[in-house]
């Protein structure tokens, strides 16, 4: 399986990128690791004549912790993301969710920005930044500007970035809550039937915030803002974790397909997110 | 569309040539180069079998074309025996029966030996964790994991002779 024919750019810096891509349109797409996009050009899901590699673009590539500020270039891979260690230690759920993306071939490649830009559901990614309330960075010939992540999924595939913006790099702020990402898979590699994302706060043993998201249940992630809310002031006790999981389920819509008919995904999610809120909270 | 001049440098030797951009690394090695070490097992990025080392990654060669590893040093499974004979993962696999056909085998090894370049002394569960990558259809898993075990223990006795 060998992808039809492009023209391939290797710009050493944005502006150079992005003109390419104001010049060819929605013909042209960054190419970021390519784990997710040279396997749907081999299947023919994507034909494109212009791939710009961003790979020599160092500034996509930096990460800082500054204060309570946290900012991840876009071309950071998965497996620099784990490795580093300011970083686990200003968000651990951030580690925590990259560990169960793929495998370690695919994680020394795949980029943080390919993995929430590309707009597939069953990107571990997107739900992460919803519940962290993370910002997208976009650049494009007209500026810079920012979206909140939980306003960028408009459906599969499809985001608020215009076909010749660039994800630069991800905001997100430092957090001292106690954190989860579960996820089911059918094998390692593979990506969720259903994950929940969650970070709990708490004082004097009452929850004081709670956010909540979900991935691969809908066709964008899912913030569900019902769930939080079921679980604030409460003690986290288990009609609490059950009223959150029944708000949750009004917000996802997911799909039957070859992971499991609509039951059993919607099964597995409340399996997910009561497992999820319990570490979440033995750790706030 | 226009071909490009691609070098690569394989297991230290230079190689330069002209490609289409859409020519995965997997088929440059194996149909250019004549390496047909790294085997092409499921030509959709899960199986490991296509796995080379790309400046100290592990990747899967089917799923990166060979214009985006311009200038990029690789290691393949060619490149692991030296004129001492067989590089230690290749012995240990050997000894304990860690390939059974053997289509798996050069991109296991080429995989455990980055493995154990970041983690020289892996506990069994980092073994599996960090070999997650590569299927074999052949041995059940246990005793690559047991070869690689044991390539690390000899890798790691071989360190402290030396120091
Ligand atoms: C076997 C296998 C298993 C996988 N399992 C999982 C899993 O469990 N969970 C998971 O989340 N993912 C999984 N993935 C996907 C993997 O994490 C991808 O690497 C990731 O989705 C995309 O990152 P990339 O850097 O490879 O992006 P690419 O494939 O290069 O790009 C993906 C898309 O995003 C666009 N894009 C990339 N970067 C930018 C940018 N900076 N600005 C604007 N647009 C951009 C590209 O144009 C393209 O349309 C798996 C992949 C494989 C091959
Ligand atoms: S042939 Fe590359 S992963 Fe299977
Ligand atoms: S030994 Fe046959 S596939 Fe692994």
């Amino acid at each position: 399986m060998i992808p039809s024919g492009f023209e391939y750019h290797r710009p050493s810096d944005l502006p150079t990128a992005v003109k390419i891509l104001d010049e060819h349109g929605d013909e042209a797409r960054v190419l970021a690791g390519g784990h997710s996009i040279i396997p749907m050009m081999k299947l023919r899901m994507a034909d494109l004549s212009h791939l710009i590699d961003l790979q020599d673009v160092a500034s996509l590539k930096e990460v800082s912790v500054a204060g309570d500020t946290v900012t991840i270039g876009a071309m950071v891979t998965q497996a620099e993301l784990i490795s580093n260690d300011a970083l686990a230690k200003a968000a651990p759920i951030l580690r925590e969710a990259a560990l169960q993306i793929a495998d370690p071939q695919v994680r020394y490649v795949g980029t943080v920005g390919g993995n929430v830009a590309n707009g597939d559901p069953g990107n571990d990614m997107p739900g992460l930044m919803q519940c962290l309330g993370a910002t997208y960075v976009l650049y494009g010939s007209d500026g810079e500007r920012e979206v909140d992540a939980r306003e960028f999924y408009e459906a599969a595939y499809m985001t608020a970035r215009a076909d010749n913006e660039i994800l630069t790099h991800i905001k997100i702020k430092a957090t001292t809550a106690g954190y989860a990402y579960e996820k089911q898979k059918r094998k390692i590699g593979d990506y969720a039937t259903a994950a929940a994302a969650v970070l709990i706060e708490q004082s004097g043993g009452k929850v004081t915030s709670a956010s909540i998201a979900m991935t691969n249940l809908s066709d964008t992630p899912i913030h569900s803002t019902g769930a939080g809310d079921a679980l604030v002031g409460t003690a986290c006790d288990a009609a609490a974790i059950s009223s959150a999981i029944a708000a949750m389920q009004a917000d996802i819509l997911p799909n039957e397909d070859n992971r499991g008919p609509i039951e059993f995904k919607r099964h597995v999610a409340a399996t997910m997110l009561r497992r999820a809120i319990e570490r979440a909270w033995s750790r706030a | 569309m226009s071909k490009m001049h691609i070098k690569l440098t394989v297991n230290g030797q230079e190689h330069e040539m002209l490609a289409e951009p859409r020519e995965l690394l997997i088929h440059t090695l194996r149909e250019r180069l004549n390496i047909t070490g790294p085997h092409i097992g499921c030509e959709t990025s899960h199986c490991g079998a296509c796995t080379v080392d790309l400046n100290g990654k592990s990747v899967k060669a089917c799923t990166v074309f060979a214009a985006q590893a311009n200038g990029a040093e690789i290691k393949t499974i060619e490149g692991f025996a030296g004129p001492d004979g067989l590089h230690v993962l290749q012995d240990k696999f050997r000894e304990h029966h860690g390939l059974q056909c053997g289509f798996c085998t050069p991109g296991m090894i080429t995989r455990a030996y980055r493995l154990l370049q970041e983690n020289p002394n892996p506990t069994e569960e980092e073994v599996r964790f960090g070999m997650a990558g590569n299927l074999c259809r052949c041995t059940g898993y246990q005793n690559i994991v047991k070869s690689i075990m044991a390539a690390a223990a000899e890798m790691n006795t071989a360190k402290e002779a030396a120091e």
